[in-house]
């Protein structure tokens, strides 16, 4: 689509960078993906900045021809809180993995959630360290055998989007390197909202990790093991559309739709928190009688930004006292006179 | 009553008491008063560490010192000639920083047996009663009962009654030095504007205080300090930290760019953030972080984006950010980190000075890499300095660290303020084109080897920045050896090279080759002006030169040190400057160090130099 304020195609936002990630890594379908949705965001190219931290995600802005920094581990989150803090105007794109964010930048995370600056996070989870060479991470399985784990990981993992809900996150949802178009539409919705919007990439390291979400981007097992939720749309899934989620108080179980009526199934409502918390939770490992694992927009809040609500007290300020001159701050209150 | 009224050059007060004695206040009353006055001052207040340490203990004594003259005040004063004690723990806490003969104010109530023993006094001893202040001049007033009778008909509670006890001591202590009271007045006015029965008990008792002066057998003498003869000019009080924060907001009105202010709470760095918050209709933003490392980052953030971002902290929170200053130096982006030094290591002595982090700052990150950094001086010089910071990241597209330290950000002065015309503006130019062909290097330098500042928004300029080596001129990534080597190198000279832009070194006062000179730096300036003033006038061949620019150094810095014979260093930490000194020059500059989170006396300072030429006398002889 071309319009007068869309003045760059998928084409101009390719680099005369060489991309380094390893050949067959997921990465490289979501860098195509967000290349062909951001011309269609009505953005201008320039307004456009990507920031990352430190992993093989974070090599992403070198690829994107907009405004970008490569910063330092885990920091990305912070360094964007400050750029939006003193501009507003921009479209600002985090690129971060699960070690980057939830374990160094852990911290920066959850409280650039908690402001609600308006950013959009993609949040690159393979569940692995990729660019130090295959240790477990914050997302790592209990009990997987990696690098570090030679006996197999000791560590809980986080579950992101329960995370990000507990951290008062506006806007969660998920995705997959797999699946391009999901994946395109979920790209748009985290653009369009609002805040501070996390979209979780599940995302394959062939290398250190591979088949990590197998299950879930398979198609043989796709259908079986994911729901794809959309507001105002009872929870269906399985390889015919025939199973549903009904909550039971506030347990959610499986029904196969033979037996149960559409109606009397689990209607999404992106605005409901208390469900939102319950959907994240549908977080099992699969086997015959799991949960299907949710994908699509968890929860979305609309809530003031922060830089916003720091540009209405300057303002707020300002009318209330004028316009700060220079002369009268240095005098201050009290003066006298050395004759 | 006949009074004998004695002439002072200066002198030095202490006013300490309970935290809830507004200890603070009195000081800062004096203070303003006699500025007015037209004496110089310096001041200091001591806190204590704890928020709120159990009343009447030694822990819970807060103190104001101040320093008054008729000539220049360069410190808030080494010796007490008067301490004005509110309770016991007050006396037991500042004694052994009286002089000999000095004068003691006790308010007897506070002497009673519970503040006694909340004091550690043993079973039975009363300092006041038992011969231990022989030797100094004992007044002893009842204020609390004072107070009370003062207010008798006032209607106010006991409470509320007690709690003008200070206006009493104020008004005595302007009696005794012959201030007019119409400051306070007018403060008391302002301050209780709501409260017509709190101004009406405040200003009796204030008025108590001076007649009891007048009209009191015990007190003799009353004291005249005259006027100090100060440049003419418009003056107000100021303190380092306030000073600090004026002079980030002036650096941003006159570069036309928004403070960015990304902090954390810390000891003693915080007021600054405090005092920025205030300033919000100058459009600067504060942004207290989630950490340290956060706060740096943001700031690295706001330069990104156009604003002048700032970062302050104290030592352990410099450490934080230490990896982050390392990627603001590689994408070289202005930022000015502000470190107000207490005494390290570790969490160390957050209440108490030390110049600990000059090779923190000047060395103290990962790989090669520099930084400018300059310090101030004294209070009123960290307005100046912390402009200067300002003014060498942006011409110079560079972190630049900004030293103060707790004796000066919370040690005040007379300012006389600068206009806003008088100061300098700072040029900012953003990249708004592309400068190389049909391309945009971001890497591309000027004269002073300082990269376009291309700020998101502008078409065209598009660009990648990065915390990994980049390749010169493109900066993009590059592992290239040579390359790297170059790029090592090239940050350096953008380093020195701001020698050529910052003023040359002065001598502070005595001869161009005295046999002794005196290098310090950044809060020990009146400490040292001081002894070296006394050693001039002792007729000794001394020299004073004090540094504010610490790297790259003022480049006549080594011809200056080589015409004097011997080099002192005096600082308040284990030996920094000197180590940098002696491997930038190989000059033979000896070391006086002070580690006690305290600063430096007169004394300390002369002996050592005294030392010196004591040791050298035959060479100095010969010469
Ligand atoms: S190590 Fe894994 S995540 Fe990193 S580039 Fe290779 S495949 Fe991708």
């Amino acid at each position: 689509m071309s319009t007068d304020i869309n003045n760059f195609t998928a084409k101009d936002l390719i680099t005369d960078q060489e991309v380094r990630w390893c050949p067959g890594c997921g990465d490289y379908s979501i860098l195509k993906q967000v290349q062909t949705v951001l011309p269609e965001l009505g953005l201008k190219r320039e307004d456009i900045v990507f920031i990352s931290g430190i992993g093989c995600s974070s090599r992403f802005p070198y690829y994107m021809e907009t405004y970008g920094m490569h910063s330092i581990h885990g920091r990305a989150t912070a360094i964007a809180s400050g750029l939006k803090s003193v501009r507003n105007d921009l479209s600002v794109w985090i690129i971060t993995g699960d070690g980057d964010s939830l374990s160094i930048g852990g911290n920066h995370f959850i409280h650039l959630l908690r402001r609600n600056f308006n950013v959009n996070i993609l949040l690159f989870n393979n569940e692995i360290y990729g660019l130090t060479k295959g240790q477990y991470s914050p997302t790592t399985q209990t009990g997987q055998v990696t690098k570090s784990s030679p006996y197999g990981a000791l560590d809980h993992a986080f579950n992101p989007a329960a995370l990000c809900l507990g951290a008062d996150a506006s806007f969660v949802a998920r995705s997959m390197d797999r699946d391009p178009l999901h994946l395109r539409q979920m790209l748009k919705r985290t653009h369009e909202h609002q805040g501070a919007a996390v979209l979780e990439i599940y995302q394959n390291c062939n290398v250190f990790n591979d088949g990590a979400f197998e299950v879930f981007t398979e198609k043989t097992t796709k259908k079986g093991n994911t729901l794809f939720v959309t507001h105002g749309e009872p929870l269906i899934f399985g390889e015919s559309n025939n199973k549903g989620i009904v909550l039971e108080g506030t347990t959610p179980r499986v029904v196969d739709l033979e037996n149960t009526s559409t109606n009397d199934l689990w209607i999404h409502d992106e605005q409901d928190r208390n469900k939102a918390n319950i959907l994240v939770r549908m977080f099992d490992n699969p086997s015959d009688d799991s949960l299907p694992r949710p994908f699509g927009v968890f929860y979305s809040e609309n809530r003031p930004c922060y830089e916003d609500l720091m540009i209405e007290q300057v303002e707020e300020v300002t009318n209330k006292f004028g316009k700060g001159n220079l002369d009268a701050l240095l005098r201050g209150k009290s003066v006298y006179e050395i004759k | 009553m006949n009074f004998s009224t004695e002439v002072k050059e200066d002198v030095t007060i202490m006013f300490a008491g309970d935290s809830g004695d507004g200890i603070q206040l009195t000081g800062a009353q004096f203070t303003d008063t006699t500025a007015l006055f037209g004496n110089d001052i310096s001041t200091f207040p001591n806190f204590p560490a704890e928020i709120r340490a159990p009343q009447g203990t030694v822990a819970g004594v807060s103190g104001f010192q101040l320093h008054f003259g008729s000539a220049k005040m360069n410190t808030p004063g080494d010796e007490l000639d008067v301490l004005v004690v509110m309770n016991a723990a007050a006396l037991k806490v500042n004694l052994k920083n009286l002089k000999k003969g000095g004068i003691i104010v006790a308010n007897t109530d506070g002497f009673d047996p519970k503040n006694l023993k909340l004091a550690k006094y043993p079973e039975g001893v009363n300092p006041l009663k038992n011969g231990s202040l022989e030797g100094f001049k004992v007044y002893e007033i009842d204020v609390t009962k004072h107070t009370k009778s003062a207010l008798q008909d006032s209607g106010l509670g006991t409470k509320e009654a007690e709690r003008s006890k200070n206006m009493f001591v104020l008004g005595f202590i302007y009696w005794m030095y012959n201030r007019n009271l119409d400051n306070t007045i007018k403060f008391i006015e302002e301050k209780f504007k709501k409260r017509p029965d709190i101004i009406e008990a405040n200003l009796k008792v204030l008025h108590a205080g001076f007649n009891f002066g007048e009209t009191s057998e015990a007190v003799g003498t009353r004291y005249e300090v005259k006027p100090a003869p100060m440049p003419k000019g418009m003056y107000r009080g100021i303190m380092g930290n306030q000073a600090t924060a004026l002079g980030l907001i002036a650096a941003a009105e006159k570069s036309g760019l928004n403070l960015f202010y990304g902090t954390y709470p810390i000891t003693p760095a915080s007021d600054i953030l405090h005092e920025l918050s205030k300033f919000k209709n100058f459009g600067v933003k504060t942004y207290q972080a989630e950490d340290e490392i956060a706060a740096v980052c943001a700031a690295i953030g706001a330069s990104f984006g156009g604003a002048l971002g700032v970062t302050g902290s104290s030592g352990p929170g410099i450490a934080l950010k230490t990896e982050a200053i390392g990627l603001a130096l590689m994408l070289e982006l202005p930022l000015v980190i502000v470190n107000v030094q207490r005494g390290g290591p570790s969490t160390g002595l957050p209440t108490k000075t030390e110049q600990a982090d000059l090779l923190q700052a000047v060395y103290g990150r990962n790989g090669e890499a520099p930084v400018a950094v300059v310090a101030a001086k004294t209070p009123s010089n960290c307005f100046d300095m912390v402009f200067e910071a300002c003014r060498l990241a942006l011409e110079f597209m560079t972190p630049v660290m900004f030293l103060s330290d707790g004796y000066i950000a919370n040690g005040a002065e007379p300012w006389r303020f600068p206009l806003a015309n008088d100061l300098k503006a700072i040029p900012v130019s953003f990249a708004k084109e592309k400068n190389q062909g049909d391309k945009f290097m971001p890497y591309l330098r000027d004269e002073k080897l300082a990269r376009p500042w291309a700020v998101p928004g502008v078409a065209g300029l598009e660009h990648r920045i990065g915390g990994i080596e980049k390749e010169d001129i493109t900066g993009n990534i590059s592992y290239d050896p040579d390359n790297h080597e170059k790029m090592v190198k090239t940050r350096a000279a953008k380093i020195a090279g701001i020698a050529s832009y910052i003023p040359l070194q002065t001598i502070d006062q005595g001869a161009e080759n005295a046999d002794v000179l005196l290098l310090g730096w950044g809060g020990t300036y009146g400490a040292l002006r001081n002894a070296v003033s006394e050693l001039l006038a002792e007729g000794l061949s001394v020299a004073h030169a004090h540094l504010t620019y610490l790297n790259p150094f003022p480049k006549n810095l080594e011809s200056l040190l080589r015409k004097h014979k011997y080099i002192l260093i005096p600082e308040l930490n284990n030996g920094q400057l000197v180590k940098i000194i002696r491997d930038k020059f190989l000059i033979d500059a000896q070391s006086l160090t002070k580690i006690q989170g305290l600063p430096f006396y007169t004394t300390d300072i002369k002996n050592a130099v005294y030392a010196i030429l004591k040791k050298h006398s035959e060479n100095l002889v010969c010469n």
